[in-house]
């Protein structure tokens, strides 16, 4: 079985800073990261693999740095890693990036063979839409599996597939058919270390880079800027609060005391509370 | 994080975003707002009356109705779900009712709101960021070809009618307003949670209009062959408690986690956590607050041992009060709670806890008032 996995390499969103006067996000020595959500998908991928058998590829769109996000994932052990590079796609919004990801997916298996199973994370921590995956299942039309908890199980002879998925107020489970999306959801699973063989091959292996031309794409106005119908007109700092915190004097108090001071506190911002929290507490 | 400037200009100021390009003829037809009701198992989501409340207003700037989209089974759940829209404000509801979307699958109800919007051209359609939503919304967006601006947490209506999008990015240390400029609908989704829920109003029933859906269940590849509720489960209203407590690495270990529910207990609130005890293991990932978690709007909000990095701010700044303990006086916490303490959560939390216990206490409730 074929399995791409979809992954994107971002600023580790922990560490970036804004700078003060120009508002603008200070990218220098903000390390890369694979998207955190991504590294799930890998890791289900790379398990279904070793139970079913087949091939692994990584495919990542972005600047050639991304080539480091690709290898690293190499290093967990997938078998083949493809890279969309193409300053065409500078500015895409989540239409114009699925549409170039379903694009190369669509190459990946004339090249390599059809994918039963493509992978992405739930969302990715500096986009944070969730929406690239559904794009791509959309274009693609494979069967679009979103928030999957756990595989339960796949039937390669019957081509299908059982998923738990999240849902508000539950979890459904789905029985569905290959070819299939998969949105991973974060999870207990504790993502692998990768052999040593498999560090060694990461650090050979030539990963595949392929431009816009390259990964099948003909119209280029579906890509990047001209292909993204949505426009950021304007980026600014949140507004700060008007007012700072009242602090509590901590000095030379006994805890106890300091609580007290919370709570009359707490109950003067709020007069109302009190009476709700009495009628709603279980002392 | 330092000081930041203060951002003035308005969202509103400028006419199709500053630009000089007119929508393309086969566009303007499309009128209205819609907001796409949620109804999964028999219950409306109470983020489609957060989203009733924000399309009332852009109707109301727009001079256009607001329609309530009803996607279920033919069941008396489907019928109130519709009536609830009237409630919220609705001006109209679309309404299609068949069987096969009796549980969310994305192939039938994609199918059934891509037909609606084709049929009657909506120029704003909003729907909520749940797991459900957030499904949807992408493939409605992508088979419409139209932009889709996804958790935003501001809508506004510019001087000539297009929709201005506002939404956090890198992780909410900035801001940035969106335009779906030559396409319509302007699609958007919201976080439960992010708007107001909005007084319920007693209008009469309106219109509804009923739509077919073609499509036949066997054309429908994905089954569902099960459900396991969390109802029982406590966590199921984290984003809607009224009083949340919520621990960070400040807490130190995870057997201090204890402390933080007595007190969560003790005031009947929920509790969660920022994204590091997440990552450490220490709690589920559905108690996560914040930009990655969930949305909160309680009235006390208590944040131990937190240090209130951007990303877990935007979850939290609905709240009406903000209660901070954290040992660092330079805490980025401090900069948007409303009463700081600077303390060692770990030591505080069970005195905090002691002294609600009292307070609240049945005898002297009544003499404290």
């Amino acid at each position: 079985m074929h399995i791409v996995v979809c992954i994107k390499q971002v600023p580790d969103s922990a560490q970036i800073r804004v700078h003060p006067v120009t508002n603008t996000i200070m990218r220098q020595g903000v390390p890369t990261i694979i998207n955190p959500y991504d590294l799930f998908a890998l890791e289900e991928a790379l398990k279904v693999r070793d139970l079913h058998g087949g091939e692994v590829t990584v495919l990542a769109m972005g600047p050639p740095m991304a080539e480091e996000a690709l290898r690293k994932a190499l290093t967990y052990g997938a078998n083949r890693a493809v890279l969309l590079t193409d300053r065409h796609f500078a500015g895409s919004d989540t239409l114009a990036t699925s549409f170039a990801l379903s694009q190369a997916i669509a190459q990946i298996g004339n090249s390599f063979g059809v994918p039963d199973i493509v992978f992405t994370g739930k969302q990715t921590i500096d986009g944070d839409t969730a929406q690239v995956g559904p794009g791509i299942a959309k274009r693609l039309n494979l069967v679009q599996l979103t928030y999957v908890a756990k595989i339960t199980s796949i039937d390669l002879s019957a081509r299908s597939i059982t998923v738990e998925r999240l849902s508000e107020g539950g979890t459904q489970v789905l029985k569905s058919q290959l070819p299939c999306l998969i949105t991973m959801l974060e999870g207990k699973t504790v993502i692998r270390r990768g052999s040593l063989d498999d560090a060694l091959r990461a650090a050979r292996s030539a990963i595949v880079k392929w431009s816009a031309a390259e990964a099948g794409i003909g119209d280029i106005t579906k890509c990047g800027l001209r292909g993204s119908p949505t426009v950021v007109k304007r980026v600014f700092a949140p507004t700060p609060r008007e007012k700072k915190a009242v602090q509590i004097d901590t000095t030379e108090k006994r805890v106890h005391d300091i609580a007290e001071e919370v709570v009359a506190c707490i109950f003067t911002h709020q007069p109302t509370l009190q009476h709700e929290l009495t009628s709603a507490g279980s002392v | 994080m330092g000081t930041r400037k203060r951002q003035a200009p308005p969202p509103a100021a400028l006419g199709r975003a500053g630009t000089k390009k007119d929508l393309p003829d086969h566009f303007k037809s499309y009128r209205h707002v819609w907001v796409f009701i949620e109804l999964e198992r028999g219950q409306v989501h109470p983020v489609s009356f957060e989203l009733l409340g924000e399309g009332r207003r852009l109707a109301d700037q727009l001079g256009v109705q607001l329609a309530g989209v009803v996607l279920g089974p033919p069941a008396d759940s489907t019928r109130h779900a519709v009536a609830e829209a009237f409630a919220y404000d609705a001006d109209l509801v679309y309404l299609v009712e068949k069987p096969l979307l009796t549980d969310y699958r994305n192939e039938a109800f994609t199918k059934a709101l891509t037909d609606l919007v084709n049929a009657y051209k909506p120029e704003i359609l909003l729907l909520g960021a749940t797991t459900l939503g957030r499904d949807l919304a992408g493939s409605v967006a992508t088979t419409l070809l139209t932009g889709l601006t996804a958790d935003c947490t501001g809508l506004d209506v510019d001087a000539d009618g297009s929709l201005a999008a506002t939404r956090p990015t890198f992780g909410g240390s900035l801001l940035c307003t969106i335009y779906t400029l030559n396409c319509r609908p302007q699609m958007a989704t919201v976080r439960p949670r992010v708007m107001c829920m909005p007084q319920r109003s007693n209008k009469p029933t309106g219109r509804v209009i009923r739509h077919d859906l073609g499509m036949l269940e066997e054309e429908i590849v994905t089954k569902v062959v099960g459900f396991l509720s969390d109802g029982q489960s406590e966590n199921a209203n984290l984003a809607y408690a009224d009083v949340v407590v919520a621990g960070g690495l400040g807490l130190g270990a995870a057997d201090n986690l204890q402390l933080l529910k007595n007190l969560a207990q003790t005031i009947g609130g929920d509790y969660g956590c920022s994204r590091p005890l997440v990552q450490k293991g220490w709690m589920a990932a559905d108690r996560q607050i914040g930009q990655t978690g969930k949305t909160i709007r309680p009235k006390l909000y208590i944040a131990a041992g937190i240090s209130g990095a951007v990303q877990h701010r935007v979850g939290v700044e609905g709240a009406d009060l903000i209660v901070a303990i954290n040992t660092d006086p330079n805490a980025p916490i401090f900069d948007f709670a409303n009463i700081g303490i600077v303390a060692d959560a770990v030591s505080f939390l069970p005195a905090l806890t002691e002294v609600f216990i009292r307070r609240l206490a049945p005898g002297n409730s009544s003499e404290l008032r």
